[in-house]
Formats: C-alpha cells, sequence, structure tokens
C-alpha cells in the first residue's frame, strides 16, 4: 500500500486508514523495538512499572450534551492509562487557543477541567498555552498526557487475549458520537442524547484488585467504536471473537438516530465505556464487580473469543444469522474527540 | 422505539423463512433494487435463512453507484477551483479519474457534507460572496427535497446557488434490466421510500410482462415478508405489485411531491453507471428555473469517462455478477481505498458484501 499524498480526515478517525498512517509512517522512525501499539505505553522508570499516554482533543462543538472538551480530555487520558492496568495520578495540560476565543468559554472549560480532574482523583502537574492567529485553530485544541502507576500484580495485555475469554462492556454504545452529530447537526432528537464521557479507572481497578492476571485486556471504545476496538484486539491476540447483539445495551434513541442516519452504532465512538477480556472463568464475577462500579451498572457480558483460527469479529444478530463486524475503512464523523 | 424491535422478532423471522422455504420449489432470482435492502440483507446475514434455490441480486439502487464518473469528476474540478461544494456524506470517496472529493477537500477545496439540501441553501445565504454548489444526486427520494429547494432558492432571489443534477428515476432502470439476455430476475423488491413517493403505477408494466414487484420495507423482517409474497406470487403464477411497506407507501404515492418535483425538473434521457443510456430516466432543471443548473452556470460538458481498467461495477449493478466474482474485490477494491463505487457507499452492493458477509471463511 503506497503512503498517502495528502492527510485526509480519514487518517484522523481511528480506522484502518488511521492504522496505515501508523504503520507505515510513525512505526518505522519512531517506534521502539518489542514495544506494541496500546492505549498507552507501559515504561519502567526505577523498579516502578508506569502507564503513560497522551492525547489531543478538537471535539467540535466545543460544548455538547453530556459534556465539553475540557472535562473530555481529561477522562480520556485517564481512561487510556487505565486500558493498560494504571492507577491514574498526574496529567498534564496544554491549551492551543485562537486568537479571539471567548475568555469566559475558556473559564468554563478551565472550570470543567478542575470538575473532571477532582471526579478521577488526579492531579493536573504540568501545562502549556499557546494562542494562535485567527483561523489558525477552530476555537480551542487541548492537549493531554497522563501517567500512573502500574500495580506489581498487573498483567494486562492484548496479546493475552485467548480461546474461551469472555468480553464485557460496562453499558451502552455510541452514546458520545451520536450525541455529539446531533449537537452539531442540530438534529432535533425526541429523548435526551448524552456524551457518556466518564472516567472508568474505578471499573478497571476494581477488575485487576478482585481478579488479578485473570483480567487479560481492557481497551475503551473511542474512535471507530466497538468495530475498530475489537478488529485491534483480534489482530493483536490472533484470535475470533463473537459478539451477541442482543445483550449488547445501547439506548433507544440512539439506535433511532443510527437508523435515520444510516451509521452501524458499531463503529461510533463511546466515551465513557471499556471493554473488557476477562479469563472465562470469571466472566460472571467480573460482570458483579463491573454492575457494582459508578457507571457500571449497565455492564453486560457482550461476546467470547471463539476460535484461534483467524483474526475476526463476528457479530451474532438477534436473527441467529452471523454477519462480519469489519474496522471501519475511516471517518464516519470527524472531530468527535 | 419498540418499533424497531418488532421487526427484529426472532420467531416471526424464522416462521416467515420456513414459510419460504416451503414455498420455493424451483430456483429463483429475485433483485432488490435498492442499496438500503442490499445492506439490511447483508448487515442481517438474511440470505442464511434462505434456501439455496432463491438468489438475491443487488439492483442498481445505489445512488453514488449509478452516478457516472464524469459527473464525479466535474464535482471535483469545480471544487478545485473554487466553487463551494455540499454533497451528501457518501460522495466524498467516490473515486473520480483523477481523486475523489476528499482529496479535493485535502488540497484546499470548500466542501461540506450536508444531510439535507436545504442546508447548502442556507450556506449560500450565508455567504452571498462564494459561489455554492449541491450535487443533486438520488432517485425520487432525494428529488423532491432538492426541488423544493431549488424552488426556495428562486424566491429568496439567491444568485450564487446552483445544483449539478444527477437524479436518476427507478421505473426505467428497472425496465431496461428486465431486457438483459443474462441476468435471470423472477421478481423485484422495490425500493420503499422510492415508492412512497410515485406510488404503485410505474410498476404495473412490469407486472404485466410477468414480472411480480413488492414494495417493500427496510427492517429485517419486511425483507424476509417481501421475499415470501413473490414467492406466492411467483408459485400462484399471479403476477401483481403489491404493497408490504403499507405503514409508508400508499398506492398513490405522495402528488405533492410529484407535482414539486414535476413543477422545477423535466424528464431526460440519461447516462448510468454500468446501465449505459436510459431513455427517460432522468431529470433536468426546467428553463425557468436554468439559473439554478450548474451545467448551465458553468458551461459544464459532462464527457463519458472510461471506467478504471477491471472494475466490475456496471456488471454488478445490472446483476449479472456477484460482488466476490470480481477479481478486485477484496483485493485491490477496498472500501478505504475503493476502485469502483460500488464499494464506497453504504449502499453499495460491494460494500455490503464486503462489511458483513463471512467471504472467504
Amino acid at each position: 500500500m503506497k503512503k498517502p499524498e495528502l492527510i485526509t480526515l480519514s487518517h484522523g478517525a481511528g480506522g484502518l486508514l488511521s492504522q496505515q498512517l501508523i504503520a507505515q509512517q510513525f512505526a518505522p522512525l519512531l517506534q521502539r523495538a518489542g514495544e506494541s501499539l496500546n492505549d498507552a505505553a507501559v515504561i519502567t522508570i526505577g523498579d516502578t512499572k508506569v502507564a503513560f499516554s497522551t492525547d489531543s482533543f478538537t471535539v467540535s462543538p466545543l460544548f455538547f450534551p453530556g459534556g465539553d472538551i475540557g472535562s473530555l480530555a481529561v477522562h480520556g487520558t485517564v481512561n487510556d492509562v487505565a486500558m493498560m492496568g494504571g492507577i491514574p495520578e498526574f496529567i498534564s495540560l496544554a491549551f492551543v487557543i485562537e486568537e479571539g476565543f471567548p475568555a469566559q468559554d475558556l473559564n468554563r472549560i478551565t472550570e470543567s477541567v478542575a470538575e473532571a480532574v477532582e471526579r478521577c482523583g488526579v492531579a493536573v502537574v504540568t501545562g502549556d498555552t499557546k494562542v494562535v492567529e485567527r483561523g489558525a485553530a477552530d476555537g480551542l485544541f487541548i492537549n493531554t498526557s497522563g501517567l500512573g502507576v502500574v500495580p506489581a500484580q498487573t498483567n494486562i495485555d492484548p496479546r493475552r487475549v485467548a480461546v474461551g475469554d469472555a468480553l464485557l462492556i460496562n453499558g451502552t454504545i455510541a452514546d458520545h458520537g451520536v450525541a455529539v452529530m446531533c449537537a452539531r447537526e442540530e438534529l432535533d432528537v425526541s429523548g435526551e442524547i448524552l456524551s457518556d464521557s466518564a472516567p472508568v479507572a474505578d471499573i478497571t481497578g476494581q477488575l485487576i484488585n478482585e481478579l488479578g492476571e485473570k483480567v487479560h485486556a481492557l481497551r475503551d471504545p473511542t474512535r471507530g467504536g466497538l468495530a475498530a476496538t475489537l478488529n485491534e484486539i483480534a489482530t493483536q491476540a490472533a484470535v475470533t471473537l463473537e459478539i451477541d447483539q442482543a445483550p449488547l445495551p445501547i439506548l433507544p434513541q440512539v439506535a433511532g438516530v443510527c437508523e435515520i442516519l444510516g451509521l452501524d452504532p458499531l463503529q461510533v465512538a463511546c466515551e465513557g465505556k471499556v471493554l473488557v477480556f476477562v479469563d472465562g472463568s470469571v466472566a460472571d464475577e467480573a460482570l458483579t464487580i463491573m454492575e457494582s462500579c459508578d457507571g457500571g451498572q449497565q455492564s453486560a457480558i457482550i461476546g467470547q473469543v471463539t476460535s484461534a483460527d483467524r483474526p475476526q469479529v463476528f457479530l451474532r444478530t438477534p436473527l441467529g444469522t452471523t454477519r462480519i463486524i469489519e474496522m471501519p475503512p475511516g471517518e464516519i464523523l470527524p472531530r468527535i474527540c | 422505539m419498540k418499533y424497531v424491535e418488532e421487526f427484529h422478532n426472532p420467531q416471526k423471522a424464522s416462521r416467515l423463512a420456513q414459510q419460504i422455504h416451503e414455498a420455493v420449489d424451483q430456483p429463483l432470482a429475485f433483485m432488490e433494487v435498492c442499496g438500503t435492502h442490499s445492506h439490511v440483507i447483508a448487515r442481517y446475514g438474511l440470505t442464511q435463512m434462505l434456501p439455496v434455490q432463491l438468489t438475491l441480486i443487488s439492483g442498481p439502487g445505489c445512488p453514488v453507484c449509478v452516478t457516472p464518473p464524469e459527473v464525479i469528476d466535474a464535482a471535483i474540478q469545480l471544487a478545485r477551483e473554487g466553487i463551494w461544494l455540499a454533497v451528501f456524506g457518501d460522495m466524498m470517496q467516490v473515486p473520480g479519474s483523477d481523486g475523489s472529493l476528499s482529496d479535493a477537500k485535502a488540497e484546499g477545496g470548500q466542501l461540506r457534507v450536508v444531510y439535507s439540501p436545504i442546508q447548502a441553501v442556507e450556506w449560500a445565504q450565508e455567504n452571498p460572496d462564494e459561489e455554492i454548489v449541491f450535487m443533486g444526486v438520488g432517485f425520487e427520494t432525494t428529488a423532491p427535497s432538492v426541488a423544493i429547494c431549488i424552488s426556495e432558492a428562486s424566491q429568496l432571489e439567491l444568485t450564487n446557488f446552483s445544483v449539478l443534477v444527477a437524479h436518476r428515476l427507478i421505473p426505467p432502470a428497472m425496465e431496461a434490466l428486465i431486457g438483459q439476455p443474462d441476468v435471470q430476475i423472477d421478481g423485484f423488491l422495490c425500493p420503499g421510500h422510492v415508492s412512497a413517493i410515485i406510488g404503485l403505477h410505474p410498476y404495473q408494466p412490469l407486472a404485466d410482462q410477468g414480472i411480480s414487484c413488492v414494495v417493500a420495507g427496510f427492517e429485517p423482517l419486511d425483507v424476509l415478508q417481501s421475499v415470501y409474497m413473490l414467492t406466492r406470487m411467483h408459485h400462484e403464477n399471479n403476477p401483481q405489485v403489491l404493497i408490504q411497506y403499507d405503514r409508508v407507501v400508499k398506492p398513490e404515492g405522495n402528488p405533492i411531491a410529484l407535482s414539486k418535483m414535476n413543477q422545477v425538473f423535466e424528464v431526460t434521457d440519461t447516462r448510468w453507471r454500468g446501465l449505459g443510456e436510459i431513455p427517460a430516466s432522468g431529470l433536468r432543471i426546467r428553463d425557468e428555473y436554468s439559473q439554478f443548473d450548474t451545467q448551465k452556470r458553468f458551461a459544464l460538458e459532462l464527457k463519458p469517462v472510461p471506467e478504471p481498467p477491471g472494475c466490475q461495477c456496471g456488471a454488478v449493478l445490472r446483476g449479472a455478477v456477484q460482488p466476490t466474482d470480481c477479481a478486485l474485490f477484496g483485493t485491490a477494491c477496498l472500501p478505504d481505498h475503493p476502485v469502483g463505487p460500488c464499494m464506497v457507499s453504504s449502499e453499495g452492493a460491494c460494500a455490503a458484501v464486503y462489511r458483513y458477509q463471512s467471504y472467504g471463511s
């Protein structure tokens, strides 16, 4: 596959084209030997394992039902650290602000960051501010990095996902993407749709505490939704996954908007969800743990690892038929995070 | 939303599948004309529930797919010349002879994805110093709303708005398809939303020629029930035009939408990707509204452009080959770098098969 001549929005959508860009452009020049590509890097400093992650936020609009770019940035970064089993502790915060940006909005966003930081139990310990000419940024962008210690008994690695593993999720899918889309296009939907933007570190922390190494992999299905995330895991672990549509939690109004706009909810981003792969023997236990956590009341067991034949993801429909869940090729909705 | 769940009921689905199995006693081929039907069939794996003797063939009902490449080239050219373009999202990735609209956007072109053509009119109002072109693709479903926008633009006396019209009409294409020597079609699943506009009358000539038609809805049970209705008619040798999708479609269609369409557009011969020139199968803007006709406004000449080498989209759109028969399918032609249009749109037959079916496994 040849390198693109120009970067299109699809290269940033978290799907196949994003993967290709990383594989062709960044990895050959920058990837450390033996390092796999995950939500966060796990590095060792002295004797301590640390999860380290960075993320930039460009969501449009900046304020949307259920959140804003400030809380989204904190939750997103905290969640990426948590996905490698890290206990999020410190974050950095850098603003790129467009000339003419209303100070009042900046204040709202900063307050929202402060609130999210408090909720997640992390501290902003370093930051940066840049202002660029009008037109050189769309209002405001945020970059955050996060650090957290990975407890010694933790062994989270997508390559540990194996036949017999159960797959769980902590609640409804596609809320964030649909909420942002409705806000951006000013679609009038009956039944409120709020972004699910929230930290999931409590859930992952509890799971690791109680189930230890039986927790094999964690990943938050952000851009590209479940479709992208599950395909990534299937590829990394070289296994076939089968998802069951019936227990998959989705709000009726979210399903409705997806139906009307021709979107596959499996490809739409979540911002407060975690996909959990555990040893099949502890599936029910994991479900109980997740249900008892804040943000996990609607948890469900939604699938299993069926074979190690080929890296592929299947969906069993309520009609009893199956179909492939493909890696989304590119952009379905740009700049949702 | 209980409504949607009802149309996914597994017990009802398996009962219908059983009835279809009982009614099919010889090889049959039904064409689902509409791309949304192809999509539903693939997404729910419905062919897995049907007898092997029954083949469902995807038809030409994907607006992006049947838009000839010269129209896409013209739009890309306009974007590169600094014209602002409003398009439906599906158009962005369709390959023209030299890049796609998505590439034109990356090069600096002003392109905006809209969900309704009225957003393009609003865009023109907000930017009086820019030329705004809306790319009017689609069938009888979208043509009325585009017509309303043109008459709205006329009332607003907009001088910076026009429409690159590539609308196509479904029944003439169906007529053209049943005359093909290499494609067997025993019945049509007629497009639900097109039929909501045009009603049943335009399909009657097909039934008169022995081809049953059922206007079908878009939920899995709608499709299964419609297939069952087609098998019954075939079994009883009693071809008719029936409505399964009666919660939306009235026999007479939507006279208001039709009259809006007729007010702004007139019927013309037009070229379809894959099917070639079909008499009276397209729309053009009437002379009274010619200032809103992009082709006239920019003196565009749309010369036929050859298809990409090896691409079988034409044959796929005619129902002559299945997507998986194409040598490029899943190898050179993939959703992230499509060679032909059928791999692009969510309604495209190749995209539906590629995304959802367990090909090769």
